[in-house]
């Protein structure tokens, strides 16, 4: 299947979708599709209904943690070097913006082709962290886009049942950001338990340790 | 457009508490047929399901966390934590897309021996599936005990092959780690060529017996597109009778040499489930068979690939193989460091979990055991 081709279909059949080629530089050569948020789920029923691509098997469903990072580049600036104009080198400082993205790896599973790869990238890492859910299109999206909130903390609007997967309720961060930190004490649970021995510490207090 | 209908999504129906008495039961995480630490939550009326949410994260150990950490090779070891049954296609599955993503071409032999070993271990994987099913099922101990005699067998050739019974960390990019020692393909052919002989006495045990049909045959029904949709993959996929293969699909490593057959089931059910394990048992030894005999001489590892300071270019791959639970796909993305910036496991497990309470709602309680135990979870996947 040839991306530009796919590309080209999609955007003749879902107007005004916003789609960007992403080229991979490994010799798999797996190019991706990035997807704008606002048309994501017409874009995806489109790659899922339409009769020559027939996307109906949505098998991987992935998160990925792009923190803020500083490229830089090296340019040919001309400079006036005592009074004759030369043409420098200078290493030019970009700062490229921290995101989040979600990955889908999609395949056909009536018409045997793929992979086709879409990605979906939020506007920061802090509080624009929200992308619409595909669950709907794709219900297997459903516990591995629960688990990308969980681990990640993209939050996918509309997706029924948006709790933590692996850590347990009342964790607070998400652990695969890049910028993590273990906390100290990294095997504290709560447990059930935990009352009971609150509860015991103050009757302790009451009664002098008796 | 096409005119296929998907099922529309329906979300566990709240019960209307002000007329029925509902009854909540924690199953898990320590109870035998959840086959690992697996919790759901289920309310009952009466004593069928009317709801079930899966708690997963028992066994969570962020897997994918401490790969990121680790070198590509540094962890190839761990992978055969993951689905501690299957340590061999777990490598494969690693070993592949890492493969993918640094463009390595693997030797012919070395294709060979990765077909052996991952065939046996689909052979020991669906040989203990359908010996527990039988366990949770009530009969207790004989099937089992029949099937481990069975999955030991091959596990001794494990141990002579890679040192390790289940946690064998065998492949490496571009081959294997070690040849066959001595003998050893002989002592193959024997256990394989007896195996067809467990399976007749096997299905002459169990395949007509009357509590089976009546504990299996019309439970945890799942539909084709629901199936589908839902990403199922591997014997449950195919038991609900679409015919989708990795090995006859994407032809990854040299399956287009061998003639095998993909078995489907028609109902969906756990009955259809554990029939297509013991087909595809047949099916695999077929493999086995014509493997050993056309396995070549010659290298077992591509010599250009490095093993110190091994960085592939940046870039991303996916890579994903039939493992005996499903497809088990590796993503990976490269930074061009020695570690991977991303580091991903698709497990089969988890996402065949998704269906699980459309498959259980309207059933006993003793029926969850069986259709859960049908899925053939193993939690080191589920959770990594």
């Amino acid at each position: 299947m040839n991306l530009e081709t796919i590309k080209a279909e999609i955007e003749a059949n879902v107007p005004g979708c916003r789609l960007q080629l992403v080229t991979n530089a490994s010799p798999c050569a797996q190019h991706s599709l990035l997807l704008d948020a606002e048309h994501a789920v017409s874009v995806a029923t489109y790659l899922r209904d339409a009769a020559g691509l027939r996307f109906d098997f949505c098998s991987n469903v992935t998160g990925i943690d792009w923190p803020q990072r500083e490229v830089s580049e090296k340019v040919k600036v001309k400079k006036l070097v005592d009074g004759v104009e030369t043409e420098v080198d200078e290493v030019k400082k970009t700062i490229v913006p921290g995101y989040l993205e979600a990955v889908y790896h999609l395949f056909s599973m009536e018409l045997k082709h793929g992979p086709v790869t879409l990605r979906m990238c939020t506007q920061d890492r802090e509080t624009q962290v929200h992308l619409p859910s595909l669950m709907y299109v794709w219900r297997s999206a459903d516990l591995q886009e629960r688990e990308i909130w969980d681990l990640y903390g993209i939050i996918f609007d509309g997706h029924h049942d948006l709790r933590r997967l692996l850590m347990w309720e009342g964790f607070v961060d998400h652990p695969m950001r890049r910028d993590y930190v273990d906390p100290d004490d990294f095997e504290y649970e709560p447990t059930a338990h935990d009352d009971v021995l609150r509860r015991a510490q103050l009757h302790a207090a009451e009664t002098g340790g008796q | 457009m096409s005119t296929t209908t998907y099922p529309t999504i329906t979300l566990s129906p709240k019960p209307d508490e002000s007329e029925v008495q509902l009854l909540e039961v924690s199953m898990g995480p320590q109870h035998p047929s959840t086959h690992g630490v697996f919790r759901m939550d289920v309310t009952m009326e009466g004593e069928s399901v009317v709801k079930l949410k899966p708690v997963f994260g028992y066994l969570h150990r962020n897997h994918e966390k401490i790969a990121e950490q680790e070198t590509y090779l540094g962890s190839m070891p761990y992978t055969d934590r993951l689905d501690y049954l299957c340590s061999l296609t777990n490598n494969w599955g690693y070993a592949l897309a890492v493969e993918k993503l640094a463009g390595i071409a693997v030797p012919e032999r070395a294709e060979y021996l990765r077909v052996i070993v991952g065939e046996m271990t689909r052979l020991q994987n669906h040989a203990l599936l359908v010996g527990f099913l039988m366990q949770d099922m009530g009969s207790s101990g004989t099937p089992l005990m029949y099937a481990f005699r069975e999955r030991e067998k091959l596990l001794d050739l494990f141990e002579a092959l890679t040192g390790a019974r289940m946690m064998c960390n065998y492949m490496r990019f571009g081959g294997c780690r070690v040849d066959l020692p001595a003998g050893w393909l002989d002592q193959a052919k024997k256990v394989i060529a007896g195996f067809p002989k467990f399976l007749d006495e096997y299905e002459a045990l169990l395949a007509g017996n009357e509590i089976l049909m009546a504990r299996t045959q019309g439970v945890g029904v799942l539909s084709k597109e629901l199936a589908v949709s839902a990403g199922i993959t591997g014997p449950m996929l195919r038991a609900s009778g679409v015919n989708y293969d990795i090995r006859k699909v994407d032809k990854y490593s040299i399956y287009d040499r061998f003639s095998f057959r993909v078995p489907l089931g028609d109902h969906g059910d756990v009955y259809d489930r554990y029939m297509i394990r013991l087909l595809e048992m047949r099916e695999t030894v077929k493999i086995l068979q014509q493997a050993m005999e056309q396995i070549p001489e010659g290298p077992i590892m591509d010599p250009k690939t490095k093993v110190r300071n091994f960085r592939p270019k940046a870039g991303e791959a996916y890579g994903r193989i039939e493992s005996p639970k499903g497809e088990l796909g590796f993503y990976l993305v490269s930074d061009g460091s020695p570690v991977p910036y991303r580091y991903r496991v698709r497990p089969p497990s988890l996402v065949n979990l998704t269906v699980l309470e459309e498959m259980c709602l309207g059933h006993n309680v003793a029926d969850v055991v069986v259709i859960l135990g049908s899925v053939d979870i193993v939690l080191g996947e589920v959770d990594r």
